[in-house]
């Protein structure tokens, strides 16, 4: 009999069973059900109407809120519904709620947090869900939001599901599943400094196609992934969704477990390893020292080209920021090419969390607590005449017109986001190039699609940033 | 579970994603509020680039302005409909534009199982592409439980693929009707 893949394995255990086949419907148990401001009211709503007024969650402690994508807005329906999360956390008891308190109901902007160590807002939820300990290796994590699949850098089943499911979920704390067939992707070599897990994922994507993963797990090994931060995996797995994958997984290793260790607000997990005769829908491979700097042209994540070949692309604005690429190693990135230079376009950055906003004002350009006299990351990118935003996730999406960095207009823009479908932005006539940090942040300082290499000679050293 | 779907067709094209079927912008609609619902309908479909709506002229309202009901009641689209954001404000947005059906060649999942679990709409599947095949403003005769469309217009007769797996929870009416059906709903 062959082995079972990660996935295969997390599936059967949640099923009660020995083994699941690809193509098999089992009803699993979810460990973790999170959602947000945009999708929780709808499912907040099914969840009274389908179990009655009086009906209660499955289990108060495994159900995380995160509001994270309309809150610097002066929607007012944005702030009712916050209220509604609000409202419903204090209900249903539940423990895991990350409240954005400078959110009320009066009429204007909320201002945002002064400080990023002293608000219980978190900001996207995609990273703020292994900084708060709801991530563990071998668990199965839904959420209202298709990037939910991030979560799978850390070695769990996580996928995107709608209201009605979650609804379901709420009170039952089941869901039921298909056992998707899963395409290995192996990478070669360890990650050079010009390029980044997104000038992966977007090779990846423009190979397969945007439908290429539709129903299907994406696995990514190889000595390529053991070489890129935590942090980095997460923007592979993050872009699972943008192939149509059900979910995207990484091998659990020793940086996995640190930053587990750490954070989890559970002590115990189980740890799936890959059978070594697992088996594959299909099989990829790269050579990391072959492959180049990349981007997705407007308007699809499948539309890749190089860089270097767009080199003739003028651009209008850069957005650095979300779950895909507003990470704090992301931000390091940027801030080594940005450091000491202008950017010649109007360049937004947008923090994916809280935490990254402390780390962007405490750690240095090398990804260490700064010295007396040192420049913060925040610093740099504030001298290289970037525009900083409070954290959440902004533009990535458009969002209200209102919202930080929105394409207004029918700009230009390169963008570390993970999505450039017409109108994703704002203004359905803008173009959105997908691009890494270091490429985002080259282009950012000629004001055209430029490749990082130009700027990029030796490793860029992260340091201790988004480690544990 | 109607069996028999008749109306207009709206042509779209391949990878009509969620942002361009629902557009982030009205995601502050609550979809469990009666009024506010009414407004997906009236946004629906408005994220698609106008040469791109309503094929093969391009530029036709889905809804027209200032209404909630669209004049078309099936979708007829390419590949991967429905890709992007897990938003269920998506298949909701087309039901409440008053869509019964979408035939695609295929779907993203996660659209393709809100359809289903939230008893909105039937996301069939063609045999073939039907989109260069299909004008915009066509009459089309769904025959969902016997496998084919008729495009009455031009008298073209296509074929569509069996529900399967999830034609149990589509009769049922949802994923919360059928767990009850099958007992797992107290």
């Amino acid at each position: 009999m062959a082995g079972m893949t990660m996935t295969e394995q997390i599936l059967a255990k949640h099923s009660g069973r020995a083994r699941v086949e690809p193509g098999e419907n089992v009803w699993v148990n979810v460990d973790i059900l999170m959602t947000h401001d945009v999708c929780g009211p709808g499912t907040i709503g099914i969840f009274y109407e389908k179990f009655g007024r009086q009906a209660r969650v499955w289990d108060k402690n495994r159900v995380v809120v995160i509001p994270d994508h309309y809150i610097f807005t002066a929607d007012e329906k944005c702030h009712r519904n916050v209220q509604i999360l609000r409202d419903f956390v204090k209900e249903q008891g539940l423990k895991y709620y990350y409240d954005p308190e400078f959110v009320t109901l009066n009429p204007g902007m909320p201002s945002p947090y002064k400080d990023p160590t002293k608000t219980n807002y978190k900001g996207v939820c995609h990273k703020a869900l292994p900084e708060e300990g709801h991530v563990r290796p071998g668990e199965i994590m839904l959420g209202t939001d298709s990037h939910t699949c991030t979560a799978g850098a850390f070695g769990m089943f996580a996928t995107g599901v709608g209201n009605t499911d979650a609804a379901f979920t709420l009170g039952t704390g089941k869901t039921w599943l298909k056992v998707p067939p899963t395409m290995k992707f192996t990478f070669r070599g360890e990650i050079p400094p010009y390029l980044t897990a997104k000038d992966l994922i977007l090779a990846v994507i423009g190979e397969i196609g945007v439908d290429g993963a539709t129903y299907r797990s994406m696995y990514f090994t190889g000595e390529g992934i053991a070489s890129l931060t935590l942090e980095d995996r997460m923007t592979l797995t993050n872009m699972a969704i943008e192939a149509g994958g059900k979910n995207g997984i990484c091998d659990v290793d020793e940086k996995t477990l640190a930053y587990v260790r750490k954070r989890s607000n559970l002590p115990n997990w189980e740890v799936p390893v890959e059978d070594p005769d697992a088996r594959y829908f299909a099989e990829y491979e790269w050579d990391l020292s072959t492959m180049e700097p990349m981007v997705a042209k407007p308007h699809s994540p499948d539309n890749k080209d190089t860089a270097r070949n767009c080199s003739g692309v003028k651009l209008d604005r850069a957005y650095i920021g979300s779950c895909t690429g507003g990470k704090i190693t992301d931000m390091i990135f940027a801030a080594n090419i940005l450091v000491g230079n202008k950017v010649k376009i109007p360049t937004y950055v947008v923090p994916g969390s809280t935490e990254v906003h402390q780390d962007m004002k405490t750690l240095n350009l090398k990804g260490q607590p700064k010295g007396p006299n040192e420049k913060s990351i925040e610093q740099v990118l504030l001298e290289a005449g970037c525009f900083v935003g409070p954290s959440g996730c902004a533009a990535c999406l458009g969002g209200p017109s209102d919202t930080f960095g929105r394409l207004n207009e029918p700009l230009q823009c390169i963008s570390t986001t993970n999505r450039n479908f017409p109108g994703r932005m704002g203004d359905k006539r803008a173009g959105v190039y997908l691009a890494s940090p270091l490429t985002v942040a080259a282009s950012a300082l000629t004001g055209y699609v430029t490749d990082p290499r130009e700027y990029v000679s030796a490793p860029i050293e992260t340091g201790i940033a988004g480690v544990v | 579970m109607q069996t028999i779907i008749t109306g207009k067709a709206y042509v779209l094209g391949d990878n009509i994603d969620t942002d361009q079927i629902i557009p982030a912008q009205y995601l502050s609609y609550n979809p469990s509020d009666p009024e506010e619902r009414k407004y997906f309908g009236m946004y629906a479909n408005s994220g698609v680039p106008e040469a791109e709506a309503g094929l093969p002229y391009g530029n036709i309202p889905f809804v027209e302005p200032g209404r909630f009901k669209s004049e078309y009641q099936i979708v007829v689209a390419g590949k991967n409909f429905g890709c992007g954001s897990s938003r269920e404000h998506a298949p909701l947005a087309l039901a409440e534009a008053g869509i019964q059906c979408v035939i695609a060649e295929f779907y993203a999942r996660i659209f393709y199982r809100n359809s289903v679990n939230g008893g909105y709409l039937l996301p069939l599947e063609s045999v073939i592409r039907m989109v260069e095949k299909t004008n915009t403003g066509d009459e089309l005769e769904v025959h969902v439980l016997d496998g084919y469309v008729l495009n009455k217009t031009r008298n073209i007769k296509f074929e569509i693929k069996p529900l399967g797996d999830v034609l149990p929870i589509i009769e049922a009416g949802g994923v919360f009707e059928y767990a009850a059906k099958s007992g797992m709903l107290k």
